[in-house]
């Protein structure tokens, strides 16, 4: 390597990182315009045209007020908890495949930052090391509703982080491979979404629950913890937990797209063939995204118990035995000589049987209500 | 030296001071983050040896859900909020123990891997590899570690459960 290949990674590192902060400034500013066009409201107008760079003026003042050290709290793990909050959710981004890549001086340019051979691995060990930034940002602020808001939001990140990685599962053994070029590469005749379907539902959920968006978003539940675990967060401390959580929330999402709706894939005309696959990874983000958004606004709160209870005693089965499903289409051709399409018809027949069967009152005694006593 | 001895060096040394910080700390929750600190080196060591499943896996399990646990389990039960001191009263016991342990381990690792041996070359364990290598060669071993998780995993829920009626 010499000094060009040094530069240009240093700039795919700083384009790759401010292109993410410009796509959280103006998702935020989506989401509240797509959240305002529910509720019949305008939105944020003030700030630039139609409101545009509302994110940016609250950023800037954010950045300028007091922040708060509580005198009960722990000073350094306080303020570690915000940057071990921030920083997963671009780590995570750094293996992402967003485009085939372009040459540039005569060298090749890749549209993703480090290919990793696990980049699996490295996206599940990321979320799990976000769940720092929430349990000591609410040990250290030194006071009740913080710590009663970490207590919950990791409970539901641990439960749902294994949900989660059940779904990585299923895609990883269907392609055959951990890493993401090759996961995208893999793609080029179907969309993983179409024979992982169940998969990618039970990913999208507990992508939301992962990110604490509402409706899981028990971290914070205004109406009864005033804020969870950020509550004593102020200032700049505070904008790094909120950008923290609005960077996760596109990773989960350009993490979706690369895994079940083919990446970059799409199709693209003759002349600048870099700029189509960008374009559609782009497109595929927004609309998952978007999806994000329409849920927020659309359900209310899930109660904690059920939350807990929806993760551990549905998704986690329903994971497990398309895990068990998945290794079958993956093996059984191989053995019996059969079509995949085949063995994959019969497992959705199994499975939509299964699931109508569990909805037939056999066997089921009236369960009653738990009553705290 | 080679890049590879400065970089194992710099980990080692890190690694060192913060496992030690673990059993010095006063502090619960400080104690639990050093042993963070402690078992990223652990798999950065893993990383240096070229095995990089080895070590993600090390930092998604210890780091990502071990320490996690641990931490939740702390608040569940003591909610140790902001500044507490934390003692033991058996440090001679622990003393010895920890020497009798260094001891042991120092025995093995010279006894297998003596230090005028060849030196390793470094081998890119790709993740095919280890399964194949877990599931082959190794998969009585590997299915009496899960029983015995399993048998633990039971014995929490017995442990945890309240009789109905009660």
């Amino acid at each position: 390597m010499d000094w060009l290949d040094w530069l240009l990674l240093v700039a795919r590192i700083v384009l790759v990182f401010f292109g993410l902060l410009i796509s959280v400034l103006l998702y935020i500013w989506f989401e509240r315009k797509v959240i305002a066009d529910l509720q019949t409201r305008k939105g944020p107008m003030r700030a630039g045209p139609r409101g545009i760079l509302v994110t940016l003026a609250d950023g800037i003042k954010l950045f300028f007020k007091e922040g708060i050290v509580p005198t009960n709290a722990d000073r350094r793990v306080y303020l570690l908890a915000p940057v071990l909050a921030m920083f997963p959710g671009f780590l995570a981004f750094s293996t992402i495949p967003f485009g085939t890549g372009t040459t540039l001086f005569g060298r090749k340019i890749p549209f993703q930052l480090v290919d990793l051979d696990i980049g699996i691995l490295w996206v599940l060990a990321m979320t799990s090391i976000a769940v720092y930034g929430v349990v000591l940002a609410g040990w250290a602020s030194g006071s009740n509703y913080p710590l009663l808001g970490a207590v919950r939001s990791t409970a539901q990140m641990i439960s749902y982080e294994v949900a989660m990685g059940l779904s990585l599962v299923a895609v990883l053994m269907y392609s055959g491979h951990l890493s993401f070029s090759e996961i995208v590469a893999a793609q080029d005749r179907v969309w993983n979404v179409v024979p992982m379907f169940p998969a990618f539902v039970v990913y999208l959920i507990c992508g939301i629950a992962e990110t604490n968006r509402p409706p899981f978003d028990l971290a914070e539940a205004e109406t009864e913890l005033v804020a969870g675990f950020h509550t004593e967060y102020s200032g700049i401390t505070f904008a790094m937990f909120f950008l923290g959580e609005y960077v996760s929330t596109v990773t989960v999402a350009a993490i979706g797209v690369t895994l079940f709706l083919g990446g970059w894939r799409g199709p693209a005309p003759d002349f600048l063939p870099a700029l189509w696959p960008f374009l559609w990874f782009l497109l595929k983000v927004t609309l998952v995204i978007y999806l994000f958004v329409l849920i927020r606004g659309t359900l209310p709160r899930v109660r904690y118990d059920r939350l807990m209870a929806f993760g551990w005693k549905v998704l986690i089965p329903f994971g497990l035995v398309w895990v068990l499903i998945t290794g079958a289409i993956v093996v059984l051709p191989a053995e019996l000589e059969l079509d995949r399409g085949t063995v994959l018809t019969w497992a959705a027949i199994a499975l939509g049987a299964t699931l109508l069967l569990s909805f037939l009152p056999i066997g089921r005694s009236q369960r009653r209500e738990e009553v705290p006593r | 030296m080679t890049a590879q001895e400065y970089a194992f060096a710099v980990i080692a040394a890190v690694g060192s001071i913060s496992a030690i910080a673990v059993v010095t700390a006063r502090n619960v929750v400080h104690a639990a983050l050093y042993l963070v600190v402690a078992l990223l080196s652990v798999g950065a060591t893993f990383l240096l040896l070229g095995a990089e499943f080895a070590g993600w896996v090390q930092i998604l399990i210890y780091v990502g859900a071990i320490v996690i646990l641990f931490l939740f389990g702390l608040m569940l039960t003591k909610a140790p909020i902001g500044r507490d001191t934390l003692d033991n009263t058996h440090r001679w016991v622990g003393l010895l123990v920890a020497a009798g342990v260094f001891a042991g381990l120092a025995f093995l690792i010279q006894d297998a891997f003596p230090l005028d041996a060849e030196p390793f070359e470094v081998f890119h364990g790709s993740t095919s590899v280890v399964g194949e290598s877990m599931f082959r060669d190794f998969v009585l071993p590997f299915e009496a570690i899960s029983f015995l998780l399993l048998a633990a995993l039971i014995g929490a829920i017995v442990l945890a459960r309240k009789d109905e009626g009660n």
